[in-house]
């Protein structure tokens, strides 16, 4: 490794704090170790694998912030590894790598997301509308728009992460669904085919009663640190909530559909 | 699976938030170094800073009216005890028994709709409730709820708030419109305060225009926006607003500060309203 120090050169040493350890402890440990032009925090914590601690724990694969692996917490903010540049950083800067703060640690950056596939199964799915067959749905575009927003989403978790209603208080993990799966909820109830309340399946009432949707208190995290720049809080929490206050809490919108069913 | 990484099973829930058990043993609440603490404390002061000015004005009871202007927070004025406003807003809907300042009949709905609002409620629970100060740094609460029971669940009645905004705003309006006279009532005139006024009330209406209730109600309730072709093209408008929806919270509540300011400074003839024509 080549020593840089000149800030004309294109190659440095950082310094690194890279959280290791797994249930039964663990510490911030030290590192010096070379950045490139062009790298991403990703690159440096393979370079600390290559160079330095062969058995670092890392959970990665695409490197390009599309199949949500490589979420950690880069100095206390939830980032994908790989999205994160150095360039970002002054080069005195001491960076601090730690898993995801909100989940079950297994061993240094790799954390056990389990609790996000357990709310993905509470979700009733997609409900096929009986009347069309296999190649006969037909949508318009403006009906699938509001949707669509939110299948860009890659699941890496990070909303799940920050998101202080589980992050703070793990007793809350069971009655809560995080806005990943909120967002889920949000994107079914909207959908133009979706034909859950013809087999009684209220989307609305069940996000509130069964999914937690009354803990989000829309501090907005989850939407500053979707790496989609999904406007999570503002185009599926906040519409199903009022979604919600339809069901239960407007009288107005309860008279107005009895007397529409009626007539 | 390699040794040592087995995921351990799920024994339920643990006590303790970043620092349970089961989480990375990190003694820190929060690894952050940016200035996290900025936002949320500049947007408490502000909050506050709002909160007392307002408090004082309110409950002041006095200088709120300089013909052919109304203070904001004074309209309309719902008690017999207002000062007469000549073609303003005097409706003594609660007659001569009303002994406290006017102004807190009507300010309950601009509050109610503003603390309702979800912009706000970010704002303030992160500000004045740590819940959470900011993102990814832990919150000092042992217990938390959320909007799930009583008071909080309230905050679902923010669309009958927005109904009530809409009202005010068109009687903030209909003040405006008056502004266009003269100290002697005539009409075809305008002075600086006008023009407070005009900017006032256009931020005013952007603002309760932008609310996401309002986006709602418009058309963010609909399944198929295509069967609705008006109301999908107004939810579009009233999106593009929303998302300046905090600016617009903001900007509105200084206005409206500000033109109750220039009330009071015309009322108690600390300054003369320079008449543009």
């Amino acid at each position: 490794m080549t020593p840089a120090t000149d800030t004309d050169t294109t190659s440095y040493d950082a310094h690194f704090k890279v959280w290791r350890g797994d249930l039964d402890g663990g510490d911030l440990e030290d590192f010096t170790v070379e950045v490139n032009e062009g790298e991403v925090v990703l690159d440096i914590i393979h370079r600390l694998q290559a160079t330095q601690v062969p058995d670092l724990a890392v959970r990665w694969n695409c490197k390009a912030g599309k199949c949500g692996s490589c979420s950690a917490e880069i100095n206390g903010r939830p980032r994908l590894l790989c999205m994160t540049r150095m360039s970002t950083f002054e080069r005195t800067d001491v960076i601090t790598v730690t898993p995801l703060r909100a989940f079950p640690v297994v061993r240094d950056l790799v954390t056990d997301v389990g609790f996000n596939y357990e709310k993905a199964r509470e979700i009733p799915s997609f409900v096929a509308p009986q009347e069309l067959g296999p190649g006969e749905y037909r949508m318009q575009q403006e009906d699938v728009g509001r949707s669509q927003e939110f299948r860009k989403c890659i699941e890496c978790f990070l909303c799940q992460d920050t998101c202080h209603v589980v992050r703070d208080h793990e007793e809350n993990k069971p009655a809560f669904a995080g806005p990943r799966f909120l967002m889920r909820i949000a994107e079914l109830d909207m959908h133009p085919l979706d034909a859950a309340e013809s087999e009684g399946l209220d989307r609305k009432t069940t996000a509130q009663d069964d999914h937690g949707l009354g803990y989000c208190n829309i501090t907005k995290c989850c939407t500053e640190v979707c790496p989609e720049g999904i406007k999570i809080t503002d185009n599926a929490l906040i519409p199903l909530k009022e979604r919600a206050a339809d069901r239960k809490y407007d009288p107005l919108v309860w008279l107005g559909n009895v007397i529409r069913r009626r007539s | 699976m390699a040794t040592g990484t087995e995921p351990q099973l799920n024994t339920g829930p643990q006590p303790g938030g970043v620092r349970g058990s089961t989480r990375a043993a990190i003694t820190e609440p929060h690894l952050r170094k940016d200035r996290w603490w900025l936002a949320p404390a500049a947007t408490a002061l502000g909050l506050l800073a709002f909160v007392v000015y307002s408090s004082w004005r309110a409950f002041a009871n006095t200088d709120y009216y300089q013909a052919p202007y109304v203070s904001p927070f004074y309209s309309p004025c719902l008690a017999d005890n207002c000062e007469t406003m000549k073609g303003g807003p005097n409706w003594a809907l609660f007659g001569d028994w009303w002994g406290l300042s006017p102004a807190l009949i009507i300010l309950i709905f601009p509050l109610g709709f503003r603390l309702t609002c979800y912009y706000y409620r970010k704002a303030y629970y992160r500000g004045f409730w740590a819940s959470p100060p900011a993102c990814a740094v832990a919150e000092p609460h042992k217990k938390y709820t959320g909007e799930t029971r009583f008071p909080l669940i309230l905050q679902n009645i923010h669309r009958y708030f927005f109904y009530a905004a809409m009202l005010v705003a068109v009687i903030l309006t209909w003040d405006t419109l008056l502004g266009f006279r003269d100290e002697h009532y005539e009409w075809g005139h305008m002075g600086l305060g006008t023009l407070v006024f005009l900017v006032n009330i256009v931020l005013i209406w952007a603002y309760t225009l932008s609310c996401h209730s309002c986006r709602h109600i418009i058309g963010g309730r609909l399944k198929h926006f295509s069967k609705h072709p008006v109301r999908y093209r107004m939810w579009g408008w009233v999106g593009k607003l929303n998302e300046r929806h905090m600016l617009l919270a903001w900007a509105s509540l200084i206005s409206v500060a500000l033109a109750d300011f220039y009330v009071y400074l015309l009322a108690t003839g600390a300054f003369t309203d320079p008449r543009l024509f």
